[in-house]
């Protein structure tokens, strides 16, 4: 995610971060301009031609100034949890899925060691960011942040909605890992509502109806917070 | 023939609205902040208003191929409610977003001093952010609200050329243009001005610096009136080129000069083609769209 804002606009972006890591305060200007000087384009044009699911340039750019904030920082988490609250409320649609993407960031760096600042205010963004219609900001929500931290409620109804919103899967991290048994019950019955009602039911929500054994599940699955994103997940979302 | 609509309150229109204004070849639009039919009494409430348009009509007009752009303003109304006029603190934050591409709805409806503080403090804050300014003009008074807005952009030390007046009509355009600002006029089925009434001002004054809008709102209006006068153009002998110059090169390049408009196609729409579904517990935009 961060490496793929770094290649074209290496220059204005390479400059922002070290202005960031400077003075933390640049971050309020860097964020609402770095659609315009990186670029909008998705990430995986091939199979995401809007860059919903798997997110677009200026959405790496403004994950890799999140790091810098961090580093801006200097390990203070409550105030690098407020400054991105404020970046988050203060922003529109595309600097929220900024704040978003930063927190996955974040939390593949740190895993479970997420400090406990960062995760209130993440938990409080997602679920601001899992009310909203816009289906990018929605798909935004559903990454390793949300694999770890979101509790299980939370977590099943952000992928039904993926699914009513016709966003693939694929934006949400760990979902083979998290899936259960009773995300696959929601699954059948919207399934059974559209065919009762004639109307064309979701591909995806044929990965929902057969999950993993229990066994496969790992640890916490039922237990808010406990759950670490898989490895090979990791790997796929730090991909351009 | 293609269209910008540079004035056109989305919020108050329908899906069906944006269907037909793609159909006849509407491809961006502006949306300026404005008054709603029931007057604002908090920050809150501009707050919420503001955000919406940056955020959920933008979303909406590109499930329908339509790019979305606002311009962002405390209106001259609202600006005599104490109540509301602290919004202008937080109006340079609005004005570096993605996509705000000037300052409007500004201007006077009632020419008072709260109106005369709410304008001058706003033009000068496009002045600091390098952006255009769109003036609304006066329903009552009209002519005297022009005199004393022009009056007011020359003292602001803005270049005409960034400023928009906007609701001209028979009476009120020779002075704008002779201020060397850009002359707009809203189309509406029957009040400020009409299709075939444009195109007698468009003979009289030429194409340069003219430019049209529907400004359809929650009243009586029509957000088709941008191509309906491109129609009458035609049908009264002005060329494709003429429409073109008036419905989309004109505005793209008032607007241009905020630096701030997206003009590319929408990422993944496909004309005639239903939209990609987006639907979320029955409050979709594009409920009923799929079989």
């Amino acid at each position: 995610m961060v490496a793929a804002a770094r290649a074209p606009h290496a220059g204005w972006l390479a400059d922002a971060l070290a202005e960031v890591r400077r003075d933390p305060r640049a971050a309020d200007g860097v964020f609402p301009l770095a659609g315009r000087r990186v670029g909008r384009d998705p990430l995986r044009p091939g199979t995401d031609p809007a860059g919903v699911v798997h997110g677009t340039v200026d959405d790496a750019a403004r994950a890799a100034v999140v790091l810098a904030l961090d580093a801006a920082h200097r390990g203070d988490a409550q105030r690098l949890a407020e400054h991105l609250a404020d970046l988050y409320r203060e922003g529109d649609t595309a600097e929220r899925r900024g704040v978003l993407r930063g927190l996955d960031v974040l939390t593949l760096a740190a895993g479970r060691d997420l400090p406990g600042p960062l995760v209130a205010v993440g938990r409080d963004l997602a679920a601001d960011a899992l009310r909203a219609n816009d289906t990018s900001l929605v798909a935004a929500a559903v990454g390793p942040f949300a694999a770890a931290h979101l509790d299980q409620h939370t977590w099943r109804h952000a992928v039904v909605k993926l699914v009513f919103q016709g966003t693939s899967l694929d934006a949400v991290a760990a979902l083979d890992e998290r899936a259960d048994d009773e995300l696959a019950r929601m699954a059948r019955d919207l399934a059974a509502e559209r065919r009762a009602a004639g109307r064309a039911v979701p591909d995806d929500l044929a990965r929902l109806t057969a999950p993993a054994p229990a066994a496969d599940r790992g640890p916490g699955a039922d237990d808010p917070g406990g759950f670490v994103p898989a490895p090979t997940r990791t790997a796929e979302t730090e991909e351009p | 023939m293609r269209i910008f609509d540079p004035h056109v309150h989305m919020t108050s229109r329908t899906t069906d609205d944006y269907e037909a204004m793609y159909a006849a070849g509407v491809r961006a639009i502006v949306e300026p902040a404005f008054w709603l039919g029931q007057p604002r009494t908090s920050v809150g409430s501009f707050v919420d208003y503001f955000d919406a348009l940056l955020g959920w009509e933008r979303f909406r007009a590109a499930q329908f191929g339509i790019r979305h752009h606002a311009t962002i303003a405390l209106n001259p109304k609202e600006a005599n409610d104490p109540r509301c006029t602290e919004v202008l603190d937080l109006i340079p934050r609005y004005l570096a977003k993605d996509g705000v591409v000037a300052v409007g709805e500004v201007g006077y409806d009632a020419m008072t001093p709260a109106e005369d503080e709410a304008f001058a403090r706003q033009l000068a804050l496009a002045r600091d952010a390098g952006l255009p300014v769109l003036v609304h003009t006066p329903h009552r008074d009209k002519q005297a609200g022009t005199r004393r807005t022009l009056d007011v952009v020359r003292e602001s030390g803005l270049p005409p050329e960034h400023v928009l007046v906007d609701h001209l009509n028979e009476t009120t355009v020779a002075a704008v243009r002779d201020a060397g600002a850009w002359a707009g006029f809203s189309i509406y089925p029957d009040t400020k001005m009409d299709e075939h009434r444009m195109v007698a001002i468009l003979r009289e004054y030429g194409t340069e610096r003219m430019i049209v809008n529907s400004a359809a709102d929650w009243g009586r209006s029509d957000p088709l009136k941008t191509w309906r006068t491109g129609m009458t153009m035609l049908e009264q002998g002005f060329t494709e080129d003429d429409v073109d110059r008036v419905l989309w090169r004109n505005p793209v390049e008032f607007y241009g000069q905020s630096g701030n408009l997206v003009l590319d196609p929408v990422p993944g729409f496909v004309a005639e083609a239903p939209p990609a579904p987006a639907t979320f517990e029955g409050s979709s935009v594009l409920r009923g769209v799929r079989a």
